[in-house]
This record gives structure tokens, sequence and C-alpha cells, in this order.
């Protein structure tokens, strides 16, 4: 592979970590759904990059796929859902944003560790993709601890798949098959979320995931 | 070794020449792009004579610190500017200082210019040496995890090792040094106490920092601290532009003198429309906000210098 | 004569004068006699180290029967010594002065010189049991020393955590001892030498000394006896305590890390690598945040412990995977910010004391405006708080610029966990630099500057004559070792090469004295350059504007915006300018909360805040500790009051239980 097919690659991979960090970092609620799209952007490109140097036709619809699902109709569908449900617009953080952003640097070094140690197996750029995937999802996991909003942490999940997607872009020979698969499940997720949100909305007034809590009764 | 010593003299002079007009640049294109004629690009040195030649008063409560500051501010802050290679590269004392010494020097002014806020003993002094205080110890290190990325991609902290390397070698796309850019101008904006961190235009704001700090100071030795202040933003411009755009700098034989300080002035005059352009567009943020601004910029910085280990051979 | 037995005689000719002080309380005898013998001691440890003699040995026939003590002088130990008669020297000139104004003069006399020789007793000891008689020797004399002032509950109960911690340093200590002299019994340290210790053992041994040395050095979380205990000695031996006992721990810890234990694992580095960096952040926080004056210098010796822990564990990392040019870097970047430390640790403590004899007050909130009241101490504090906040052209930055140096050899590990923790590592010695610099501008800007804030700061005077040339002394040293570093580090080549087996490139012979720790292409930095165009550049400027421009000066009423206030109670307070680091970092180091009670419009009462922080080691370790240990007081309370014959009885049972365990074992 040529310098410049990988440092695109490379390039568009990172700038996918650095879209999820820009999540983490966010306070507004409409910020975050921008920012989210801007991920399944980044993530599309970074899908087609990947076609095209691997030569997998298919890879073109999983990236038309995802851009479609994820950069226009999830963001477009939660907007609306918070238009209708007037949530508030700031988000609130159970743990403040420096320790946050310590603890997904964290997580990015341990991902890097833990994939670059295979040296030898696999070839640079599917390791070094599965290295950034498996950061994408690990942030995506701490998002969805760190928020309290089911809106951020359902981006947080969406962020999360993000990552298995471009683990799956990476990975040669995976079948289109698991790619639909995985999208379609998302959609299914989305439609669940969805009427959770509202349920949660109409019982509690708020989406707030905290109420729950007082109806864990063994807890106490 | 004579041409040496004379590119180290130009560069130093060259830099007190510039900074003030840089900062006339920026004011009339925010002039301008608010509907405004405002004043020449040249005011800032009218101003600066202006206030040199006025008596300078100073507060019964002040001790001789008050009057020794200035100097010490200016010195360090003129000092690290003529370490920064602007139009030519491999400048005779340039090896005295590394990136991080640059950094340090700089870090110096910062400490002078926060005691100086301290010492008359007023309310609006302390107030913006302790916010100050806060900022650097954010702004310092982000600007350290930077200086990482640099040294461990061109393999050396010396800014002029680091500009040739960028100019000759294949260093191809690089998330990491998008993220570098990305966070040096974050830190250089608040560094400079420039909007959204800071606003130097005004006074009497409870959000003001740098100017609180200032506030007892007058006639010469306000001169002294506005220039400093006017030299440093002139150096982050020079840092970002030797290392994110190294086009044209001269360096040993065969480059003409022309044609480096052309392409150096084409690049402060760049950046200083880009910046009058990108503070007329964005407004001021709270005091509080701007830790996490510039915690960002920390983040940005250490991710892209871990980043550098996922990718093709490091140095 | 041999360096050896010239420096056993020094630390004897001490002790002799330990018992003179405690027989005639003279002050000049004391002090005087210890800055003769400290001098001594010092040339005799630098004719030793700089002459890179052989080591020397010497067994003499005291102690264990069948040990005997051991002593031995290598480089090592010789550098550890003339920084502690270094160190001893300048804190004896200071006391000539400070001396005079001590209370308690009987409480602190005899146990001065006796101090002085314990701290130069440890770095010769060369067995086990000698080593552990001269360091609980140095904990007992500075425990003492401690409770000088013992009439204040304050200073006894820090008397008392430091004993308990010091005793609890001294049994992990014995304990790593025990491990590794092993089953044979060999406690002389050439037999440990030459009989290395397998992985589990050594690794046992390390997590052991960590312990023992790190409480003596102040290492999170065994550092809370520290800032306690450090400030509530006279300020000569605060400075001591500070500025020499912490490296003598140091010492302890490269003895083992370094020698005792053999061929280090690369995985040794990683406790040691987050310890020094928590160490370091937690120390520079809690200075920050301080308004004690003495206590803050000794939560930034926490912080500068942190760092060279931090750097020596990058020098053992580099060790382990056979780097041994950046593990030379790392070593002697640590070993330099050791020197510095002592440096300019024992400078403010000097200034600090000189502040406090001028003014009775060490809360930083007392003082204020005393730049032109007391110049010498306060430019004196000016030049080491500019140090130990890492500046250049002072001795600090070049430390810590080293440290960032070897930081960036970190690429070259072959292991990814080292590679990034390296990077992080770097950028905790950043922020606790940057941080370290707005604590000591806070110290300095609250305590010399502004308008002073109690009738005493307005009108204290300057130090005594021999206060003040200790403190110039050192500043001129803190700035000597700046511009000069070259020489240091081509005089640390000895130790380097004992401890990594390498060195760094030798500097004398790059021009100009730069110094370039790798290449020159890759890094230089020139002090002494810098320095010369900070005094060009800034008197060219005064020189221009003074002749071309205007040199009128005016007095007036401070500005301040048209609302002048002439209560000094209106300036910023250390409190107040710790505020927004509070609210950026308080949080997160320490649960840091504020309350604010805001009258409502009309309403008479004052607008009140209230910040509530928590030391978190102290409450989620050492709390618990306490608590467990009352209980079980509790529980054992009723022993106390056993007959006589009951007591007996136990006496008895006890014997027997343990030769019944002797005769079931064997």
């Amino acid at each position: 592979m040529s310098g410049l097919d990988f440092d695109v690659s490379h390039l568009l991979a990172g700038g996918l970590v650095l879209v999820s960090f820009m999540l983490l970092y966010q306070t507004r609620i409409y910020a975050l759904l921008n920012v989210y799209a801007a991920q399944a952007f980044v993530l599309s490109l970074a899908v087609v990059w990947q076609a095209f140097v691997q030569d997998k036709p298919h890879l073109y619809a999983t990236a038309a796929v995802a851009f479609l699902f994820k950069a226009a109709l999830i963001p477009y569908a939660l907007h609306r859902a918070i238009d209708r449900l007037g949530l508030r617009r700031e988000v609130e953080n159970v743990v403040g944003i420096g320790a946050t952003m310590l603890a997904g640097l964290a997580c990015v070094a341990l991902a890097i560790v833990v994939m670059l140690r295979i040296e030898n197996e696999a070839d640079a750029l599917a390791r070094e993709d599965l290295a950034f995937a498996l950061a994408v999802i690990l942030l995506g996991l701490l998002m969805m601890v760190v928020r309290r909003n089911v809106v951020s942490m359902v981006i947080g999940f969406m962020s999360l798949e993000n990552g298995l997607i471009l683990a799956a872009a990476g990975a040669k020979g995976m079948p289109l098959v698991v790619e639909f698969a995985v999208a379609f499940s998302v959609v299914v997720a989305l439609v669940v979320i969805y009427v959770f949100l509202f349920r949660l909305q109409d019982r509690f007034g708020g989406v707030d995931v905290g109420v729950l809590e007082d109806f864990q009764g063994s807890r106490r | 070794m004579i041409s040496d010593l004379a590119y180290q003299l130009l560069q130093m002079t060259l830099v007190i020449a510039l900074a003030p007009g840089l900062t006339g640049l920026i004011r009339k294109v925010k002039a301008r792009l608010t509907r405004r004629r405002g004043a020449s690009v040249l005011q800032p040195y009218f101003d600066l004579a202006r206030l040199a030649r006025k008596e300078a008063i100073v507060a019964d409560s002040a001790t001789s610190y008050f009057r020794v500051a200035p100097y010490l501010i200016f010195a360090s802050t003129w000092v690290a500017a003529a370490l920064v290679p602007t139009f030519a590269t491999g400048l005779m004392f340039s090896w005295s200082a590394d990136l991080i010494a640059i950094v340090a020097i700089l870090g110096f002014g910062r400490f002078a210019l926060i005691l100086a806020g301290m010492d008359v003993g007023t309310s609006f002094g302390g107030l913006g040496a302790s916010r100050e205080a806060m900022f650097a110890t954010l702004a310092e290190p982000a600007m350290m995890t930077i200086v990482f990325c640099l040294a461990l991609l061109a393999g050396s902290t010396q800014l002029s090792t680091i500009a040739e390397f960028m100019t000759t070698h294949d260093v191809g796309l690089r998330v990491t040094l998008g993220m570098a850019l990305v966070a040096l101008v974050m830190v250089a904006i608040a560094e400079n106490g420039r909007i959204p961190a800071d606003n130097p235009a005004t006074h009497l704001e409870l959000t003001m920092v740098h100017e609180a700090m200032i506030l007892e100071y007058s006639g010469r030795h306000l001169a002294l601290i506005e220039l400093a202040a006017m030299l440093k933003l002139l150096l982050y411009v020079s840092i970002i532009g030797c290392v994110f755009a190294p086009w044209g700098l001269v360096a040993g034989e065969g480059r003409s003198l022309g044609v480096g300080l052309g392409v150096y002035l084409a690049k402060l005059a760049f950046a200083g429309v880009a910046l009058g352009v990108f503070e007329t567009s964005i407004a001021k943020m709270r005091v509080f906000r701007v830790p996490n601004f510039l915690g960002a910029a920390l983040m940005l910085g250490l991710l892209g210098a871990m980043l550098l280990f996922v990718s093709r051979v490091l140095k | 004569m041999n360096a050896l037995v010239g420096l056993l005689l020094v630390d004897l000719a001490l002790l002799a004068l330990a018992i003179a002080g405690a027989i005639r309380r003279n002050n000049a005898l004391v002090y005087g006699g210890a800055l003769a013998l400290s001098t001594l001691g010092l040339a005799l440890a630098l004719t030793h180290f700089l002459g890179r003699a052989a080591p020397q040995t010497l067994v003499l026939p005291i102690g264990l029967p069948w040990l005997g003590a051991h002593f031995r002088l290598d480089a090592l130990s010789a550098f550890f010594l003339a920084l502690a008669h270094l160190g001893g020297a300048v804190a004896s000139l200071y006391g000539l002065g400070y001396g005079r104004h001590e209370q308690e003069p009987g409480r602190v006399l005899p146990f001065y010189p006796a101090f002085l020789a314990g701290m130069s007793l440890v770095p010769l000891a060369d067995d086990a049991y000698t080593f552990l008689v001269a360091w609980e020797f140095m904990s007992l004399s500075s425990w003492a020393l401690v409770t000088a002032h013992h009439r204040s509950a304050e200073n006894r109960n820090a008397g008392f955590v430091y004993l308990v911690m010091a005793a609890f340093g001294a049994l992990m200590l014995l304990l790593a001892f025990g491990v590794l002299a092993g089953a044979s019994g060999g406690y002389a340290f050439a037999a440990m030498r030459a009989h290395p210790p397998g992985a589990g053992v050594a690794a046992l041994a390390l997590a052991l000394v960590v312990l023992g040395a790190g409480s003596k050095a102040g290492l999170a979380p065994l550092h809370v006896w520290l800032p306690l205990a450090h400030p509530a000695a006279p300020s000569h031996v605060s400075a001591l305590m500070s500025g020499v006992m912490t490296k003598i721990a140091i010492y302890a810890f490269v003895r083992f890390a370094f020698d005792l234990l053999g061929a280090p694992d690369w995985r040794w580095s990683l406790p040691i690598l987050l310890l020094g960096a928590a160490t370091a952040a937690l120390g520079v926080l809690s200075a920050t945040m301080e308004v004690d004056l003495k206590r803050l210098l000794a939560f930034s010796t926490v912080e500068n412990i942190g760092l060279i822990f931090l750097s020596l564990g990058l020098a053992l990392a580099f060790k382990a995977d056979d780097l041994s040019r950046a593990a030379a870097l790392a070593f002697t970047a640590a070993m330099l910010h050791a020197l510095n430390h002592m440096l300019f640790k024992s400078l403010l403590f000097f200034g600090a004391g000189a502040v406090l004899t001028a003014t009775g007050a060490r809360n930083l909130d007392r003082l204020g405006g005393l730049f032109d009241r007391m110049r010498w101490t306060s430019l004196a504090m000016l030049i080491g708080a500019a140090a130990i906040a890492g500046l250049p052209p002072l001795n600090g930055f070049v430390s810590e610029w080293l440290m960032l140096q070897a930081v960036l050899l970190g690429p070259a590990f072959p292991q990814w966990t080292l590679k990034l923790l390296a990077l992080a590592m770097g950028a905790v010695v950043a922020l606790v630099a940057a941080l370290a610099a707005a604590a000591f501008a806070r110290m300095f800007g609250i305590a010399f500057l502004g308008r002073p804030r109690s009738p005493e700061a307005a009108s204290a005077t300057d130090a005594d004559p021999t206060m003040r040339y200790a403190m110039a002394g050192l500043a001129g040293a803190c700035l000597l070792a700046g511009i000069f570093p070259g020489v240091l580090i081509d005089a640390l080549k000895p130790l380097a090469e004992a401890a990594v087996g390498a060195a760094m490139p030798l500097q004398a012979k790059i021009p100009w004295t730069s110094i370039a720790p790798i290449a020159e292409s890759r890094s230089s930095y020139n002090g002494l350059l810098v320095l010369i165009f900070f005094v060009a550049s800034g008197s060219a400027a005064a020189f221009v504007i003074h002749r071309v421009a205007s040199a009128a000066i005016r007095r007036a009423p401070a500005w301040d915006c048209g609302f002048p206030n002439a209560d000094p109670a209106t300036q910023y307070t250390a409190v107040s300018f710790a505020e927004p680091i509070r609210r950026v970092y308080g949080p997160f180091a320490f649960a840091a909360r504020a309350e604010v009670d805001m009258p409502r419009p009309g309403e008479a009462r004052p607008a009140r805040i209230t910040v509530h922080m928590s030391d978190r080691i102290w409450r989620g370790l050492y709390a618990p500790i306490g608590r467990a240990v009352a209980a079980v007081a509790t529980w054992l309370n009723p022993l106390q009051f056993l007959t006589i014959r009951q007591y007996l009885s136990v006496v008895f049972g006890a014997l027997l239980a343990l030769l019944l365990l002797l005769a079931i074992r064997s």
C-alpha cells in the first residue's frame, strides 16, 4: 500500500476518534446531534476510502447506508423528538469535562496498546484501523456512562456502533450481510429508543435517567 | 559568521518593528468588518511613542519591583521572539533555546507580569493575576503537548530543525499535524488574550484578564508592556508560520533574503486578517469556560501525540 | 588521608559537638562548629567524587559481633554526602543568625549536629545493620527538632504523626533487607550485590523499599506527615529536612533499585512512574491552595520528590530495556533535580525563616509589602521562587528540561505501555511545572508585594547578616547552576555510570557552554546566553527609553479604575488568588465545593462563601486505619487492669506457645 493511501485512511480514522472526543466535550443537545452527524459523515468517508483502497464495491453500499441513516435520518429524528418534547438544551454530566477527557484519553491509549501488540499477524492498516475502531467504541461506552440525559446516552450508543462499522470496514473479508445486519439493528434500536424516550417524558416529565433510580426498590 | 550575526540582528529589529503593525492590521480589519473606518494601521506605533514620551505615574503603594517589572517582561518576550525563525531558519543563536525553552522564557515573562499585577495591592490587579495564573496552568501543558507532537515527528525540539523537516521531508497528510495546528491556534488565542478567551479592547469588564493586571501602569512602563504583548502575538504567529507553513524560509546560502522577507510579511498579513475575521465572528466566552477551551487544546495535543504512534514509522 | 575515614571522623566530631551543645548552649559554638565540620565534609566528599576515586571500604568491629560495621564510599554515596554537607554548611551559616532568635535553644542546639551526623552517616553505611542504625538516628534526631517547639498542640501532633510514619518506614526497610538477605543472612551490601535476588523476591523488596524510602521522601500517599513535620521545625532545620533528608531517602531508593536489586524489570518502573506523577500533581495542587508559608514550601517539596521519582522511574525503565544513553539522561536529570531542589528549597525555607523572624507570621494573609522592607530576603526569595517555578535561566528549568528530553526518547521503548506512559509523564511534568509557577507567583506576590496586611508586616526589617549571606550564597548557586549546567552534568558522569552503566555525552566540548543531552541537532539549551540576552535586551530597552523618551516619575495614589480603597483588606488574599485554580482542579483533587450564601436585596446580613475541601488520602486511607487502631485498642483495653498473676500467666502462656510452635515446626 502506498504512503498516500495509508495517510488518508489514517487521517479519516483519526478524525473519527477526534469527533468522538468532540461528542464527549459537547454540553448542548443540538450541538451534540450536529457533531454526531459529522461523525457519521466522517465514518462514511472512511468507509468509502476503504472501498476504494481495498477495491470492494460493496463497501460503497455500507457507506451509503451509514450516510443516509446516521448522518441524516437519525439526527433529524432525534432533533424532531427533542423539539416535540421541549427538552432542556443543556446536558448534565455526572463527571466533570476534564475528568471525562482524561478518561477518554486513557481509553484511546488502552485501545492502542491492546491492538498494536499484535505485531506481525495483521498488516499495518488493518491493525491501526482496529485500534481506532476500538477507541471509538470505548469512547461511546464512556459517553453512555458519564451522561445522565437519555438523548446523549443514545448518541453514545450510536457512536459506539459507528466504531463497529469502522472495524468491519477495515477488516478484510467481512461479509456484506453482517454490515447490513448491523445497520438494520441501529434502526431498530432507534425505534425502541424513540418509544422509550416518549414514555419517559410522559411518565416522569423528564429524560434524566436519574428518575428511574427511585424505582429500584431492592437497593435500599 | 558576520552574515549570521547580521541576520540575527535583523531578526531582532524586525520583530520589534513589525509587531505593532500586526496589531494595527488586526484592529483595522475588525473595524472594517464592523463597518467602521478604523484607525490607521500605523496607529499602534503612534500610541507607543506617545506613551513613551509621557511621565510614568507610580502608585504610592507600589514597591520598587513595580518599576523593574516592565523591563523584565519586555526583555523576556523580546528574547523569545528573537529565537523563533521568522524569515530564516538556523539563526546564529537559535540553538541557545529550543521550543521548550522558548515556552519557558515566555513563562518567565508571564511570571513577572503576574507579580507586577499583584504589586500595587488593588483588587483588579489580583483578579487579573489570579486568572492569568489559572489560564497558564492549562495553556503551558497544552503548548508542551504540541511540542511533543512536533518533536516526536521531527526528532528534534529545535524550531529551525522542525521547520526544515517540514519543508524537506515527505511529511504527508497527518491527523496529528491537524490536531497540533488547531491546538496551537487555541493556545495562541488564550495566551495572547484574544477573543474568545479575553478581550484586548476592553477596560472595566468583569472578564478582563490581561488589562486588569496592567491597570496601574502608565507612560513608558505601559508602552513596554504593550509592546511586549504585541511581540508575543507576533511570536505565536511566527511559530505557527514556520511550523505549519514553512515556505520561503531563508536557509543558508542560495535563498534570497527578499523572498524570505516578502513571504514572511505575507504570512503575517494573512494571519492578521484571519484573526480579525475570526474575532469579529465569535463571541467572548465566560471566564470559567476558558479552562474547558484550554483543556480541549491540551487534549488535542495529547491525542495527536498518541496517534503519532499509530502512524507511519516514527523516528 | 583516606576520605572515608575523614568523613567518619567528621560524623564523630558532629556527635561530639552535639554533646557539647547539650552541655554549653552556645549558639556560635554549635553552628560555627557545624559550619566548619560540614565544610570539611563537603571538601572530602567532593574530592572523592570529582577525583573519581575508586570506592573505599572499611570494616569496624562495632555493632553486631558477627557482622561488624561496614562502610563504603563510592560515587553514589559521595554525591549524596556532598549534597548533605553542602546543605548542612549553608544551614549552619544561616543558623548563626537565625539561632539567636530561637526561644528554646536547649531543644535545638544538641540535636542539630546530631541530625547532621545522622544524615551524613546513612550514605556511608555498607551493611543493613549500620544503615538502619544511621537511618533511625537521622529520624529520631529530626523528630526531636520537629518537637522543639512542643508547646503548640499543632507541633505535638506533627511530631506524633512523624514518629509513626518514621517507624513504619524503618520497618519496611528492615523487611526489605530481610527479604534481600534471605535465609543465608548476608546483611553486608557486598553480599547482597554478589547474590542478586530472583524476580519475585526483587519485586517484593522493591515494593518494601518504595514504602520505606518513599515514606521518608514524601511519596504519596505516604506524604501526610511531611507538610506537618517540616514546617514545625525551626526554619533552618525545615530547610535541612526538605532539602537534604528527603534526598537521603532518594539515596536509599537509588541504592536499592539501581544497585542492590540487580538488573531491573521494565514493570518495576510502572508503580514508580505512576506514584511519582501522582505525588507531583497532588503536592503542587496542595501548594497552590495552602496559606501557611512554610507548609506551602513543604507541599512543594512533595511535588519535587514526585518529579525526581518520576525521572528515576524513567531511568529504571530505560535501563531495563537496555537503552543506556536514555537511562543516563533520565538518571542525570533526577540527580540534577535533587541537587537543584536542595539549593532552592533551602533558600526558600531560609527566606520563610527570615520572614517569620521579622513579622512573627507564617500565614500569607498576614504578610505583604515586604519587598522594599526586606530587600535582601525578597530578592533571594524572588530568585528561589523563579528557580523552583522552572523558569530560565535558573537551575530548576534545566533539570525539568532534561526530564522532558528524556520523555521525548519514549518512542524508543519496545513496550507500548511505556511509550504511551512516557508521553503522559511528559504532560504531567509540564502541568506540574506550570502549577508550580502559579503557586510561587502567588507565594511571592502575596507575601512580598502589595500592601502590608498586618502591622507587623508594615514594620518588618531585613534579616541578620549571616542569614543574608546564606540566602545570597544559595541564590547565587541557583543562578550559577542554571547558567553552567554543562559543568554539573559532566560532574555527574560517574554517578550515571555507576547507576545505569552509561553517561550523557560530554558537555564540556560543546562550544559556548551549551548543553545538548543527545545531539545538538536534536535539542540544545544555553542558560548563559539566555541570561546575557535578558540583561542586554532589558538594559538596551531601559537605556533607549530613558535617553530618547522620558525618565520622569510621579508618585500618586493608586488608580484602581477610579475607586481606590485605602484599606489593605481590599487586596486579593492568598485564598482569593487560589480561587480560579481551585475551581478548575479542586473538585477533582480535593472534592472541593463552594457554597455561596447570597442575601437577597434589602437584607442586611453579609454575603458568605464557604469552601469545603477534604484530603481524600487522609479520609480514605489514614482515617480508617486510625479508627481500626482505636477500635483494637479499646478492645484490648481490659489488659491494662489485670492482676500481677494474670500478667505473669500471659507471659508464661506466650513463652509456651512459642516453644510449642518451635517443637511442631522442627
